[in-house]
């Protein structure tokens, strides 16, 4: 198997001091589709804003084997895309049309290429014959759709997404599954929605305090009670129960 | 939540709306270029105008109520602008007051100055609401960039399209969670919860910049605005544009030829 991201060692800390991520190792493999999970604050959404270089410090992320430095910024948003968690701040033109051409355009498309991937784009996301509606009047669970068909319209070789189950209803949530189910492309999913990790990623990544504190088998580390209790992600009983106190 | 205060009737299929916008960006333009350059004194003038923008309105099928009631918030910001040019203008006195200490003297030609500022700026916002309702605000982004306006302005007015809907939704549930733990208390308190919402909202908006920013380059912006280029004009552009022009020239003759 290929690798599509390599994480060496990555720390960093923003600039208020304030360490986000120490010591992050981590490969993802062509085909794979992984689960980055951790309680709010992990470091997770900082992560993957190292994935595409928007963040990027010393080469200690490569994609494709490329290291990621200034000079090949463009070239690595092209093969990564990364999906935001808040589809008001990923969807930022007047129509949907403009919105997914914009990737695109910015990657030198000529205007027939354009209009190709565009409706492509919407096809793949169930969101065809929206191209001249605004975002301001789209349902949620809409936009995430479209902010999807935004990074998937520069044909990138993995699709990274931060929290898109979230404030969903779970109508519009497991819809979303099945689309992400369908999509034949390498995955990287943040999110703290054990459920849709469940349905949809065979690999898991815990993240906690900046660290890696788990990666392996979906199955065994969602079956670890206590493993998912310490990093935030199940119910912290406390002993005896809260009706008998 | 949905908002509909800009865009309620942007997608008519009257005539006027399927023109495209840089004709009626342009028409806009001369229009209101020749109702502010006609003589204070040519009424007849001002009422074809009037009958004129009246009637691409009834062709637009905007209702005419909405309309009006949009053209009146016109009104107060002249009246604030022209209010003391009665009081100033010299010529024949129409009337003359004694208010407490001071002698206050109304002049004919100073109305007629008011009432025509009044008319133009009338006339003018009425065919600036027509040109925004009946055309989608993007159409009119993508017909003022086509018209060589600076990049960046265009980009600015699509955020503000964009994120203005985004905004007042925000306000309205600040406003809610406020009124909600709100139970009475001064004037000089509520005052103060009032701004601190502009100010979170400030800081919010501005985080949100952010986010927008890296969302952008995220997709490989570089600074630069690429877009798409559009089809060209159609004949009915053209036949609008000529007749529109000529009701417009015909007027300025006319104007002339009477001074």
């Amino acid at each position: 198997m290929s690798e599509i991201i390599r994480v060496d060692n990555l720390s960093f800390g923003y600039p208020d001091g304030q360490p986000a991520l120490s010591g992050v190792s981590l490969a993802v493999h062509r085909g794979e589709t992984v689960a980055l999970i951790g309680p709010n604050g992990a470091g997770k959404s900082t992560l993957l804003l190292h994935f595409n270089g928007i963040l990027h410090n010393d080469g200690a992320v490569r994609v494709l084997g490329k290291a990621v430095n200034d000079k090949n910024l463009k070239w690595v948003r092209g093969k990564v895309g990364l999906v935001f968690q808040n589809p008001d701040d990923q969807l930022f033109s007047p129509t949907v049309f403009d919105d997914i051409a914009f990737g695109p355009l910015n990657m030198g498309y000529d205007e027939a290429q354009v209009r190709e991937v565009v409706a492509k784009a919407l096809e793949w996301v169930g969101m065809g014959g929206y191209e001249r509606r605004s975002p301001h009047h789209l349902s949620l669970g809409e936009k995430k759709r479209i902010a999807i068909a935004t990074v998937l319209a520069m044909n990138p070789e993995v699709l990274v997404i931060d929290e898109p189950t979230s404030n969903l209803d779970p109508g519009s949530k497991w819809s979303l599954i099945e689309l992400l189910k369908g999509l034949e492309i390498t995955k990287v999913i943040a999110s703290h929605d054990l459920e849709l990790v469940e349905a949809l990623c065979p690999r898991a990544i815990i993240l906690d305090g900046g660290k890696v504190v788990a990666d392996g088998d979906t199955g065994r580390i969602l079956a670890d009670e206590r493993l998912l209790a310490a990093h935030g992600l199940a119910h912290n009983k406390p002993a005896g129960g809260l009706g008998e106190v | 939540m949905k908002h509909s205060f800009l865009d309620q009737y942007s997608e008519g299929n009257s005539l006027i709306h399927r023109l495209d916008p840089r004709t009626k960006l342009i028409t806009t333009l001369f229009f209101i270029l020749v109702v502010v350059l006609t003589p204070v004194s040519r009424w007849q003038a001002f009422a074809l105008y009037f009958i004129l923008v009246a009637t691409l309105i009834i062709i637009s099928r905007v209702p005419p109520l909405y309309v009006l009631k949009r053209s009146l918030l016109i009104i107060p910001f002249v009246v604030l602008i022209a209010i003391f040019i009665p009081f100033f203008k010299e010529g024949e006195v129409a009337g003359s007051y004694n208010i407490w200490l001071w002698q206050v003297t109304v002049t004919h030609s100073g109305i007629q100055v008011f009432l025509n500022i009044l008319a133009k700026s009338w006339l003018s916002i009425l065919s600036l609401i027509l040109l925004t309702a009946a055309t989608r605000f993007s159409s009119l982004l993508r017909g003022m960039e086509q018209l060589r306006l600076p990049r960046v302005m265009v980009m600015i007015l699509s955020f503000m399209y964009r994120y203005i809907f985004v905004l007042v939704d925000e306000v309205m549930r600040m406003k809610q969670a406020r009124d909600s733990r709100n139970l009475g208390g001064g004037r000089l308190r509520q005052i103060r919860t009032v701004g601190n919402m502009i100010g979170t909202l400030f800081i919010r908006s501005y985080e949100r910049g952010e986010r927008v920013y890296a969302a952008m380059m995220a997709r490989g912006f570089d600074g630069q605005t690429r877009t798409l280029e559009n089809p060209g004009f159609d004949q009915r552009d053209f036949l609008f544009a000529l007749a529109l022009g000529l009701v417009l020239v015909l007027a300025i003759v006319l104007n002339l030829w009477y001074l």
